[in-house]
C-alpha cells in the first residue's frame, strides 16, 4: 500500500479519535482495576474491590434506580410523542410544517445549561416540586427532536399507500396505524427508545438543577468527586456507565439499519 | 334499481397546487358522468395524467369530489369513508404489508372483520389457488416475483368479495411476456368470480384485450364509452382514433353532400365518405381516417372501392405483415398493413413504385376533430 496515505484527512481523523476519545476510556478501565487511591502509573495491582464498593453503596444504588426511573419513563414519552409527531410531519402535507419541524428540533440546540437554569426558574413560579419527575419531564423535551428524527426517516422510507391499502381492507384510521404503521417501524420505535434512555441515563447539566433530593447517576457521580478516597470507585461507576452507554448505542445503531433495509429491497 | 355497481354524478375533482397568488387549480375529472354495469370488466383508459388514477381514488375514498356524488350500488358514498365502502383496489406498486407473511396479507381484511380463524384459513387457502400460489403462503413478499406480489395482491383484495374490484395499473411493472399472460388470467379470474372490475391502463392493447367496456379518458373528461369493438370501428373524434389503434388521417374540402354520402376532395382526387353522424357543408376542410390493415395496394382501382394515388415510400417486412409507407399526391403519408401469404391477389411493391391506394366505403370514417 502507498505509504504517505498514512497523513489522509481519513487517518488524522481515526488517529484523533484513538487519542482523545479511546484512550481516555482504555485509561479509566484500567485504573478501575487498581489497587490505589491515587490515579497515576506505574500500576500497583489487580483488584475488583472498587466495583464491590459501587454494589454495596445504597446512596448509588438509589441514585440508579432514579436514573432508571427517569430514563424509562422520558424515553417511553418522548417515543409517544415523537411518533406522533413524525406521523404528522410526514403523512399530513400541514401548512405550518416547516415551522413546526423547527419548534420540534430547538431542543438539539439550546444548551442544557441555559434550559436547566430556564426550566429551574419555570418549575419554582409553576410551583412544581423540584424531584426526579421534574427531570423526567425536562429529558422528554430534549429526548424528543432525536425520536422524531429516527421515526420519521423511516416513515419516509415506505410508501403511505400501505396505510391506504389496509383501510382500503377495512381497518379504521388507527387500526391501519396500529396494525401495519407502528410494526414496520418497530426497529425505529425500540432505536429511538433506546437512544432517549441513552440521553436521559447520561444527562448531568438539567438534571443537577432540577432532581432536588433525587440524585441521578450522574449527578452522584458528580457529588462523589469531592471525596479523594472514592475516587477509583466513581472511576468504575463511569467506566460501567461507559460500556453500557456504548452496548445500547451500538445496538440501537444496528436496529436503525435492520429497520430501514427492507424499505431499500421493495 | 339501477343495475350500476358505480355511478358517478357530475363529479368534478379540483386539486390546487401551490399557495396565496400563485395557486394553481387542477381539473383532474371535469363533471363526469358515468355508470359502470354491474359485473362487467370496466377499463378506464386514457394518456398519463388523464385522471384515470383520480376517478378511481375517488371511488374507492381516499379522494372527495369537490363537486358531484359518486353511487356504489345505489348508494351515495359522500359520507362514507373507504374503510366501509364496499369498494377494494388492487394499487398499482401492489402495496402489500412487509411484515406480514402471504397468507396474513391475504387474511387482513377478514381478519378486520373478525372472520374465525378456521373460515379465514379456508377462504385464504382457496383465495390463493384461484391466483396458482397454493403453497406460498409462508412466504415474505420481498420473497416474491413482482408478478407473484400482483397476484397476492389480486388475492388479498378479492377474499372480501367486494361489489366492487379496482385495479390500479396492475400490471404496469410486468414484462411483456407475464404482462399478457396475467391479462388474460386476470380476465378469467373476473369471469369466474363474477365481481365488477374497473380497471385502469393507458395501454390501449391491454384495454381492447380485456375489457367488456372501455371509457377513454382525456384531459379529466371521458370521450367515448362503448365496447371495444365500437371504440375500435367507430372511434367518436380524431383522438379515440388516434389513441386506439393505428390509424391513417387524410385531409380535404367537402365537395358536395348526397343521399350517397359525401365526397371529399383531396387534391385533384375524388372520394366518397360516409358521413351520417357529422354535420358538413359545401366547402368545409373534413378529415376522415381509416385503419392501415384495411386498405390495400393496387396498379389499378378495382370496382366499387374507393382510392387515391401516391408513391411507394419504404417497405418495412415485419414478418405476419409487410408494412408499406406511401406518400399520397396531396403530400400526406398513410401507412398500409398488409398480410402476408393470405390471398393470392396481394401484389408486391416496392419503393418507388406508383401505386392505387385503395379501400372498401364502409372502413373510412369522416370525423371532428
Ligand atoms: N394530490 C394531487 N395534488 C395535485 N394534483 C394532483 C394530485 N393528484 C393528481 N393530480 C393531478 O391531476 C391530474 C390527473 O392525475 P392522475 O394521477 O389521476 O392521472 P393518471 O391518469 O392516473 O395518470 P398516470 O397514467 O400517469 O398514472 C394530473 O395532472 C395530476 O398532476
Ligand atoms: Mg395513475
Amino acid at each position: 500500500m502507498n505509504k504517505h496515505k498514512i497523513f489522509s484527512p481519513g487517518s488524522i481523523y481515526f488517529l484523533l479519535m484513538c487519542v482523545l476519545l479511546y484512550l481516555p476510556i482504555l485509561l479509566l478501565i484500567i485504573f478501575s482495576f487498581n489497587d490505589s487511591t491515587r490515579l497515576v502509573f506505574p500500576l500497583k495491582g489487580f483488584t475488583l474491590q472498587w466495583y464491590g464498593k459501587l454494589y454495596e453503596n445504597r446512596e448509588l444504588l438509589k441514585a440508579l434506580g432514579n436514573s432508571l426511573m427517569i430514563g424509562f419513563g422520558s424515553s417511553l414519552i418522548a417515543t409517544i410523542l415523537g411518533t406522533m409527531g413524525a406521523i404528522a410531519i410526514v403523512r399530513f402535507k400541514l401548512p405550518g410544517r416547516s415551522v413546526f419541524l423547527a419548534v420540534s428540533a430547538l431542543p438539539l440546540v439550546i444548551p442544557y445549561v441555559i434550559f436547566g437554569v430556564s426550566l429551574l426558574i419555570l418549575f419554582n413560579e409553576v410551583g412544581i416540586r423540584l424531584s426526579a419527575f421534574a427531570a423526567g419531564l425536562a429529558h422528554v423535551i430534549i429526548s424528543i427532536p432525536y425520536a422524531l428524527l429516527i421515526i420519521s426517516s423511516r416513515l419516509v422510507g415506505f410508501p403511505d399507500n400501505l396505510e391506504e391499502a389496509a383501510m382500503d381492507l377495512g381497518a379504521s384510521y388507527w387500526g391501519a396505524l396500529l396494525k401495519v404503521t407502528i410494526p414496520i417501524c418497530s426497529p425505529a420505535l425500540l432505536a429511538a427508545f433506546l437512544l432517549c434512555f441513552t440521553i436521559s441515563f447520561d444527562e448531568y447539566a438539567i438534571a443537577s438543577f432540577i432532581v432536588g433530593t433525587d440524585a441521578t447517576l450522574p449527578v452522584y457521580l458528580f457529588s462523589q468527586l469531592r471525596f479523594p478516597t472514592r475516587l477509583p470507585m466513581v472511576v468504575a461507576l463511569a467506566a460501567v456507565l461507559m460500556i453500557v452507554t456504548m452496548a445500547v448505542m451500538l445496538f440501537t445503531e444496528w436496529l436503525r439499519r435492520v429497520g430501514q433495509s427492507p424499505a431499500k429491497k421493495g | 334499481m339501477t343495475d350500476y355497481a358505480v355511478e358517478l354524478c357530475n363529479v368534478t375533482k379540483v386539486f390546487s397546487s401551490g399557495r396565496g397568488a400563485k395557486s394553481e387549480d387542477v381539473y383532474a375529472v371535469k363533471e363526469m358522468n358515468l355508470g359502470i354495469p354491474r359485473g362487467q370488466f370496466f377499463t378506464l383508459l386514457g394518456p398519463s395524467g388523464c385522471g384515470k388514477t383520480t376517478t378511481l381514488r375517488l371511488i374507492a375514498g381516499f379522494e372527495t369530489p369537490s363537486s358531484g356524488e359518486i353511487f356504489i350500488q345505489g348508494k351515495p358514498m359522500s359520507k362514507i369513508p373507504p374503510n366501509v365502502r364496499p369498494v377494494n383496489t388492487v394499487f398499482q406498486n401492489y402495496a402489500l404489508f412487509p411484515h406480514m407473511n402471504v397468507a396474513s396479507n391475504v387474511a387482513f381484511g377478514l381478519a378486520i372483520k373478525r372472520v374465525p380463524r378456521d373460515e379465514q384459513k379456508r377462504i385464504v387457502k382457496e383465495a390463493l389457488e384461484l391466483v396458482q400460489l397454493a403453497d406460498m403462503g409462508k412466504r415474505m413478499p420481498s420473497q416474491l416475483s413482482g408478478g407473484q406480489q400482483q397476484r397476492v395482491a389480486l388475492a388479498r383484495a378479492l377474499v372480501n368479495k367486494p361489489a366492487v374490484l379496482l385495479l390500479d395499473e396492475p400490471l404496469g411493472a410486468l414484462d411483456l411476456k407475464l404482462r399478457k399472460a396475467m391479462q388474460i388470467e386476470l380476465k378469467h379470474i373476473q369471469e369466474q368470480v363474477g365481481i365488477t372490475f374497473v380497471y385502469v391502463t393507458h395501454d390501449q392493447e391491454e384495454a381492447l384485450t380485456m375489457s367488456d367496456f372501455i371509457a377513454l379518458m382525456s384531459d379529466g373528461l371521458i370521450l367515448q364509452l362503448g365496447d371495444p369493438a365500437t371504440l375500435y370501428k367507430k372511434p367518436a373524434n380524431k383522438f379515440v382514433a388516434d389513441f386506439i389503434g393505428e390509424s391513417n388521417f387524410i385531409r380535404g374540402t367537402v365537395d358536395s353532400i348526397t343521399r350517397k354520402g359525401t365526397k371529399l376532395r383531396v387534391l385533384d382526387e375524388l372520394v366518397t365518405v360516409d358521413a351520417m353522424e357529422v354535420n358538413l357543408a359545401k366547402g368545409q376542410a373534413a378529415t376522415f381516417t381509416i385503419r392501415p390493415e384495411k386498405m390495400m395496394l393496387k396498379t389499378k382501382q378495382p370496382v366499387s372501392t374507393e382510392a387515391l394515388s401516391g408513391t411507394v415510400q419504404e417497405v418495412i417486412y415485419i414478418g405476419t405483415d409487410t408494412r408499406y409507407i406511401v406518400t399520397l399526391q396531396s403530400g400526406e403519408s398513410v401507412v398500409v398493413r398488409v398480410q402476408n401469404g393470405c390471398s393470392p391477389d396481394v401484389e408486391q411493391f416496392s419503393k418507388g413504385d406508383l401505386v392505387k391506394v385503395v379501400w372498401l366505403p364502409e372502413d373510412a370514417r369522416l370525423l371532428t376533430d
